[in-house]
């Protein structure tokens, strides 16, 4: 059920979620170095980053399961610093889904109403209704040994989402399927929570899976924030070089920008109007790359479809080696000599 | 490139200790209460006391005692025959039971879930019914001696034998459960890798193993090193280890200041082996990955794999099945000939008052006593391991092998110090039927704490996590997700702690009352005594003893699908 509407005149709604200045450390370690985020109500944002940025550990600090240094967490604007686990109402599904192996499916998904107390018929129709929802209707009585990866995921899921959490956290929640699965579940979970209005926050190492699924993206490195905004701008104006090559972007250099073109270690490279002069770090995206008859010559080093296209991988006469993204008719062969020029539309002056 | 690896695993080690510590620590010292309540009250306190009592004389300590005892040629004889006995016992064992280890661990043959209940039977075994078993096959007019006579019953052999044919079990469910879950792929890998046979055997699997071993040798030797029943019944007056040594300094010399000193030297000698055991099993926790036992296990093939498989099946006839056979035969071997002239006898009290009471009235006693010891060694260790699960901290460590030492400390010390510790308000038990059930939990604990601590640590604790965001408080969370997952190794912690009750001998013959004696005690009163019937009774009795320790485990085995326990 929607909200009511609100005179425009009033505050803004606290957002679902706030961190505040969020530390965590482990020894002498830090793993999140004064963290703030918001999470607005009905939003999905995907927290994405390496192994060891800190994401999981977001998640648990937001859950109550472990203990910020310093900082502060609000749920629905209020501190829930002192509140327990138990009580603070959020949901969390595990990256390995963490299914209780002597319950039926059933039973793992009414574990949640249980502990809130609700009847016994409720929870049935609760339980029917969820297993339905995430395509495993009648499953009830199966044993959650016997269930596959994809239906283990399911089943999580739903146990996650039956006690209608104010906001749900996943945990790599597709980490260990195969792509397939994957790919269609991810389609899935994105109209779920968009029917459902559910707040979501996500992490995950895979930028697929963050940009398919989130509103926001936010981008973690070393337990601090290195950019967030929509999956689009993220992915079209990387922050920095650690962004742009977390993405998957090989074509980084470091370049010294003059007016409308910039002095790079394979020459001179053209740059949007209006980059900041000065040195900085270049990325020129694969598709940038275009093979023509002259400009910097080079060689073709290997070739890899990628399904609409070929990612051709080249070694220029001066500069580090080349990505450069090709249509499937007009792929050269390997040790071909090409000649690279660069579009200004598809080079991003990076900070740092 | 990005790792796939879990980034959860090193956030949830690091956050426990840190995240609500203190909080953790008051729960933990909560749970640890009553254990440590009792542990002072029923040991601690019992064991002072006797020991103050034999060192102080007329509020003076004596401390000069010590020197005195200590440099006695006598006690040295002791603790030189104690420690021999001991290592020879283990060596006899390790050297008998680790093939019976390897062939349970990978080989699959029909009965061998039998097989393994009936190594298991004489560990769970009344001291005094193996003695009285081994006296009936090796002893006077025992077997041997009527058909060759051959009498070893005074030699060490038969104490050695004997000590074989209790802890058997013990090797091959420490090493053998471990085994039969190293995964055989390791091996493989090995041999793929241009490894023969042995080498892959001797640098993959061994060295696996080798904690295991270690850990077994070291149960052995400890359980034989305070050998009490068997060495009293079997060694005679020529041998005597520490505990004997005691036993008799205390209850027939009534020497208590060298009975205090002998003491004090066994508890000594046990706390450093346990210290040394503890580290043992701390580094098998921390190292291995295991599979389903299960899928391990083979038909044997070809005549070596045949002919080891026959050899411990006839070592374990030899070694366990005869003794118990001829303990049964014995006891249908009346004066005219085979019968149930003996079993009959158990009914009434016999006109000699050996025991005041109708043999067969012990059974009644013996079952209501472990009943009431096994329900304080659940409620007692159940909390300790609780406790205990969570792996870090010294504390937990120290209190970890304190749980040990009971099973260590002369059981005649605590049961002498009982009747001296507690016989004055407002701890006075002497008179209380409860007394006899608290000493036989002593030994129960440590039985309830080594079967339930492994599959409480294998908990994942991101299942209890997930109940907890779930909306589980703490202890619904332990209802919830801990007992379900440790409720079959409740009841096979249960069952040992029963049986073990079942079978305590030297606590329980200082404080079980005259008129009330357990069957143990009375196999021991019977046999103490002259004449055929009494002999014959002893043999019917402890023939009824073992068949309900045999029950007891085949029950088990039946509950008992995850090996996980030490024992």
């Amino acid at each position: 059920m929607p909200p009511a509407l609100k005179p425009s005149t009033l505050k803004p709604p606290a957002p679902m979620l706030r961190l505040e200045g969020v530390t965590v450390r482990f020894g002498d370690r830090t793993v999140l170095d004064a963290v703030d985020l918001d999470v607005a109500e009905h939003e999905v944002v995907c927290v994405l980053g390496p192994s060891g940025s800190g994401k999981s550990t977001l998640l648990r600090v937001v859950a109550g399961l472990q203990r910020a240094d310093a900082g502060r967490v609000f749920l629905s604007g209020e501190d829930v610093g002192g509140v327990p686990v138990h009580r603070r109402g959020v949901g969390l599904m595990f990256q390995d889904h963490q299914l209780f192996p002597q319950r039926d499916v059933g039973a793992n998904v009414a574990f949640g109403l249980r502990t809130r107390g609700t009847g016994r018929d409720a929870a049935r129709r609760r339980v029917a209704e969820l297993l339905e929802l995430v395509g495993l209707p009648g499953a009830e009585r199966r044993a959650v040994a016997a269930l596959s990866g994809g239906e283990q995921q399911r089943v999580a899921l739903a146990r996650a989402l039956a006690p209608s959490p104010r906001l749900l956290m996943l945990d790599e929640p597709l980490g260990q399927l195969d792509r397939s699965l994957r790919e269609r579940l991810v389609t899935e979970l994105r109209q779920l929570f968009g029917r459902l209005g559910t707040t979501v926050l996500a992490v995950t190492h895979d930028q697929g899976e963050a940009f398919a699924l989130a509103d926001r993206v936010v981008v973690m490195r070393d337990g601090r924030i290195a950019q967030q905004g929509t999956p689009l701008d993220v992915w079209r104006r990387p922050a920095s070089e650690f962004v742009a090559r977390f993405l998957g972007f090989d074509n980084v250099v470091p370049a010294t920008v003059t007016g409308d073109r910039a002095d790079t270690p394979w020459g001179e490279v053209p740059v949007p109007a209006g980059s900041a002069a000065g040195p900085c770090s270049l990325l020129v995206r694969p598709g940038g790359v275009r093979l023509v008859a002259d400009g910097l010559p080079s060689e073709v080093t290997a070739r890899t479809f990628r399904g609409d296209h070929v990612l051709v991988s080249l070694r220029p006469e001066r500069g580090p080696a080349l990505q450069a993204s090709c249509a499937l008719a007009h792929a050269p062969e390997v040790g071909a000599r090409v000649g690279v020029a660069f579009d200004a539309e598809h080079v991003v002056v990076l900070g740092g | 490139m990005v790792l796939d690896r879990p980034e959860v695993t090193e956030g949830a080690e690091g956050a426990a200790p840190k995240g609500r510590g203190p909080r953790r620590t008051g729960v933990r010292l909560g749970l640890m209460a009553v254990p440590l309540a009792f542990f002072g009250l029923f040991f601690a306190y019992p064991v002072a006391a006797i020991v103050t009592r034999g060192l102080k004389t007329d509020g003076r300590w004596r401390f000069g005692r010590i020197g005195e005892v200590l440099t006695d040629p006598a006690t040295g004889h002791v603790l030189w025959f104690t420690t021999w006995q001991a290592a020879a016992s283990t060596a006899l064992t390790l050297l008998l039971a680790l093939p019976g280890a390897y062939v349970m661990a990978r080989f699959d043959f029909p009965g061998k879930g039998l097989l393994r209940a009936v190594v298991t039977v004489p560990f769970v075994l009344p001291t005094v019914v193996a003695g009285s078993a081994f006296l009936a096959l090796l002893g006077r007019r025992g077997l041997l001696d009527e058909l060759w006579g051959v009498r070893l019953d005074t030699s060490v052999w038969a104490i050695l034998l004997a000590h074989v044919f209790f802890n058997y079990a013990v090797v091959v469910r420490t090493v053998g459960g471990l085994w039969a879950q190293l995964d055989p792929r390791q091996e493989e890998a090995a041999r793929m890798l241009g490894a023969g046979r042995f080498a892959a055997w001797r640098r993959i699997t061994l060295p696996a193993l080798a904690p295991a071993v270690a850990a077994a040798a070291l149960m052995v030797f400890l359980f034989t090193f305070t050998s009490f029943g068997a060495v009293q019944i079997l060694g005679g007056p020529r041998y005597a280890t520490l505990e004997v040594e005691i036993y008799r300094q205390t209850a027939e010399m009534l020497d208590l200041p060298t009975a205090a000193v002998l003491t004090l030297v066994q508890f000594a000698a046990v706390a450093a082996l346990l210290l040394v055991h503890a580290w043992t099993v701390r580094r098998r926790e921390s190292t291995l990955r295991l599979v389903d036992a299960r899928r391990t296990a083979r038909r044997p093939r070809g005549a070596a794999q045949w002919g080891l498989l026959a050899a411990v099946l006839a070592s374990v006839a030899v070694l366990i099945l005869l003794p118990l056979a001829v303990l049964v035969l014995r006891s249908f071997d009346g004066p005219d000939g085979y019968g149930l002239a003996f079993y009959r006898a158990l009914a009434s009290a016999g006109d000699d008052g050996v025991l005041g009471v109708a043999p067969l009235e012990t059974i009644g006693n013996s079952l209501a006593y472990g009943l009431a010891a096994t329900a304080i060694a659940v409620v007692v260790g159940g909390l300790a391991a609780a406790a205990l699960t969570r792996r870090e901290g010294r504390l937990v460590r120290g209190f970890d092998a304190l749980l040990m030492l009971p099973l260590g400390t002369s059981a005649v010390t605590v049961g002498f110090g009982f009747l001296i510790a507690l016989d004055e308000p407002p701890l006075d038990l002497r008179t209380s039927w409860i007394l006899v059930p608290l000493a036989q939990a002593l030994v129960g604990v440590p039985f309830v704490v080594r079967t339930m601590l492994p599959v409480l640590r294998a908990v994942d604790p991101r299942l209890r996590e997930a109940a907890a965001v779930l909306g589980a408080s703490p202890l619904r969370v332990w209802r919830e997700v801990d007992l379900p997952m440790v409720g079959r190794a409740l009841a096979v912690a249960a069952g040992f702690a029963f049986a073990v009750s079942l079978g305590e001998f030297g606590a329980t013959v200082f404080i079980a009352r005259p008129d009330n004696p357990t069957l143990p005690v009375a196999v021991a009163r019977l046999l103490g005594r002259p004449g055929e019937l009494n002999y014959g009774q002893a043999m019917a009795l402890s023939t009824i003893l073992m068949l309900v320790c045999a029950a007891a485990l085949l029950v088990l085995e039946r509950v008992r699908t995850d090996r996980t326990g030490e024992f």
